[in-house]
């Protein structure tokens, strides 16, 4: 493995990271702007719900996002050890995730949801150690 | 109105944490069998599409895809994401009772953190009320 600087090993997993962030929120986005797929099923069919989601621009859009998260974990695990940058993408997304969804949203991201985030984000942490 | 997850709703969320725990594992399984890829080797990636293992993984992957989405559109973000880090503990006891993988202390606690994270959510409701259902807009053009 090529040793890389502080710098370049903390800007690939905030790449990572932030290219995650912006793929779960906006499919999250246009999860709900599409609406309750139970309902569409119910209404239209598999087809006419699985038209309704591939069809929305804002989901492809996070599609692309998650599918570029992908290759910058790639291009960052070329650089830098899994045990740092796994952990560190994961727990930097799970934080990123409450407070874009608070944002962007709107979700009600209570003292409860912090605490969810914050707990997880320190259990992956440990888990991957 | 108050949002309440009906049992075929919590069997979504299983589904989320199950699938992708799963299927990652069938698919670092099958990898293993195929060997290193590299990027002057791509063809073996074709390979890789035969091994059962792989097929299963991927299979498996579609269906946690298409859950989480299903979750993503009666639940919020915030609600969903911690409940597919519960497949990070089902993987660490598939590893321990499957695969007799030893599991340090630390990794005990972490379980119990990412447990702890999931309760917190879990006891909440799962989407935020808003003055104006943003849903409506597709209902309207589902018509």
């Amino acid at each position: 493995m090529i040793p890389t600087t502080t710098f370049e090993t903390w800007a690939t997993i905030v790449a990572v990271a932030v290219t995650a962030i912006a793929g779960d929120v906006l499919t999250a986005g246009a999860m709900r702007r599409i609406g309750d797929l139970d309902i569409i099923r119910a209404k239209s069919g598999l087809p006419g719900a699985i038209k309704a989601v591939v069809t929305d621009s804002m989901f492809l859009l996070g599609v692309l996002c998650m599918a570029l998260s992908f290759f910058s974990l790639l291009f960052t695990l070329s650089k830098v050890d899994v045990s740092l940058a796994a952990p560190a993408s994961a727990s930097l997304t799970f934080i990123g995730n409450a407070v874009a969804a608070k944002l962007f949203l709107h979700e009600n991201v209570d003292r409860r949801r912090w605490f969810a985030a914050l707990f997880v984000c320190a259990g992956v942490v440990l888990l991957t150690r | 109105m108050k949002h309440v997850l009906t049992p075929q709703r919590y069997l979504i969320l299983l589904c989320v944490m199950l699938t992708a725990s799963v299927g990652d594992t069938l698919l670092a399984h099958g990898m293993a069998q195929v060997g290193p890829v590299s990027l002057s080797s791509l063809g073996t990636l074709f390979t890789a599409l035969k091994n059962p293992w792989v097929i299963a993984g991927i299979l498996l992957l579609i269906g946690f895809f298409a859950s989480y989405l299903s979750a993503l559109s009666w639940a919020d973000l915030t609600f969903v994401l911690p409940s597919t880090a519960f497949g990070y503990i089902v993987v660490a006891l598939l590893a321990h009772y499957w695969q007799h993988e030893h599991i340090s202390p630390s990794r005990w606690l972490g379980i119990l953190l990412i447990v702890c994270g999931v309760g917190f959510v879990a006891n909440g409701p799962p989407l935020t009320e808003h003055p104006i259902p943003i849903d409506t807009k597709h209902r309207e053009g589902a018509e």
